[in-house]
């Protein structure tokens, strides 16, 4: 298991590599969901008021 | 395919496809993230050989998103498309993330086994230039306030830029570089073993669905906005 954290004597580039990986992903995923739920609202509460 | 190229459809096949689309996605991760950790170390890159599980798909799905825009650009000039316009303007942000994520993986992966973060040499700045070439993209969607002369400009900067695709490509063959040459597509197999290929392609298969599920998302969101526009539009009228 230690083996697996030191990556052989990189792991100050994998785990680099793999963490601002997965942040990124997240990030975009986070964002593109929550700007698709925010015009869903909006757009029904404007479609609301225009009725 | 023209045929569900209207908002309405699309709007409802996307909304079917998405929770398929997005589990398939999370299952190829985990698969690729397994198979990643458990490949044994290469007998000279060591360990650093699972950076190659992230940068290669990522450099991969750079470029085909940039052929993707590019080619949404072309129907979105020719055809007059608002839908290949909305495909094109909402590619591009994921294209940049996956030129960054490439790059920056790349140049950990180059530390350890060149010696360097950085190299100015074709392939490194070709792909350099593929990130300004999306940032400018999104930069010129930004600068201009009328959508139809936006989705214009930029799907002409789109179109230029695609004579980097091939630039990128061929790049490893044409100048000396410290990037390896092509090890995979190439004749007479690829020269990586198996234990790395099927990580590496199940990586790249999670990457492409992510790519395009997040596309589906932020094209539903652009048309709910647009439809937000015309409604005060109408409103305001």
């Amino acid at each position: 298991m230690a083996a697996f954290f030191v990556m052989g004597k990189y792991a100050a580039f994998v785990w680099p590599a793999y963490g601002i990986s997965a942040l990124g992903i997240v990030a975009s995923v986070a964002l593109s969901l929550r700007a698709y739920r925010r015009a869903k609202t909006r757009l029904a509460a404007l479609e609301r008021t225009v009725k | 395919m023209f045929g569900y190229a209207n908002p309405k459809r699309f709007m409802e096949l996307s909304g079917r496809l998405l929770p398929w689309l997005g589990a398939t996605t999370a299952i190829l991760f985990a698969a690729g993230l397994y198979l990643s950790f458990t490949a044994p170390p290469d007998y000279r890159q060591g360990d650093t050989v699972r950076i190659m599980f992230i940068h290669v798909p990522a450099a991969w799905v750079a470029m085909m998103g940039y052929g993707f825009m590019a080619l949404a650009s072309l129907i979105g000039l020719v055809n007059r498309h608002p839908l290949a316009d909305v495909a094109a303007k909402q590619a591009a942000p994921l294209g940049a993330l996956f030129t960054a994520l490439a790059l920056i993986t790349g140049s950990l992966w180059g530390r350890p086994m060149w010696g360097t973060y950085w190299q100015w040499d074709g392939r490194l700045t070709s792909f350099l230039l593929l990130l300004f070439l999306y940032l400018g993209y999104i930069a010129l969607w930004n600068a201009i306030e009328n959508e139809v002369r936006a989705a214009k400009a930029a799907a002409i900067l789109a179109l230029v830029g695609v004579v980097n695709l091939p630039i990128i490509e061929f790049s490893v063959q044409w100048w000396t570089t410290l990037h390896q040459g092509e090890s995979i597509f190439r004749r007479g197999g690829p020269t990586i073993s198996a234990v790395f290929l099927w990580p590496l392609f199940i990586m790249a298969a999670a990457y492409t669905l992510l790519f395009f599920t997040l596309l589906l998302v932020r094209m539903r969101t652009e048309i709910l906005e647009r439809r937000m526009r015309a409604l005060a539009l109408a409103a305001n009228a």
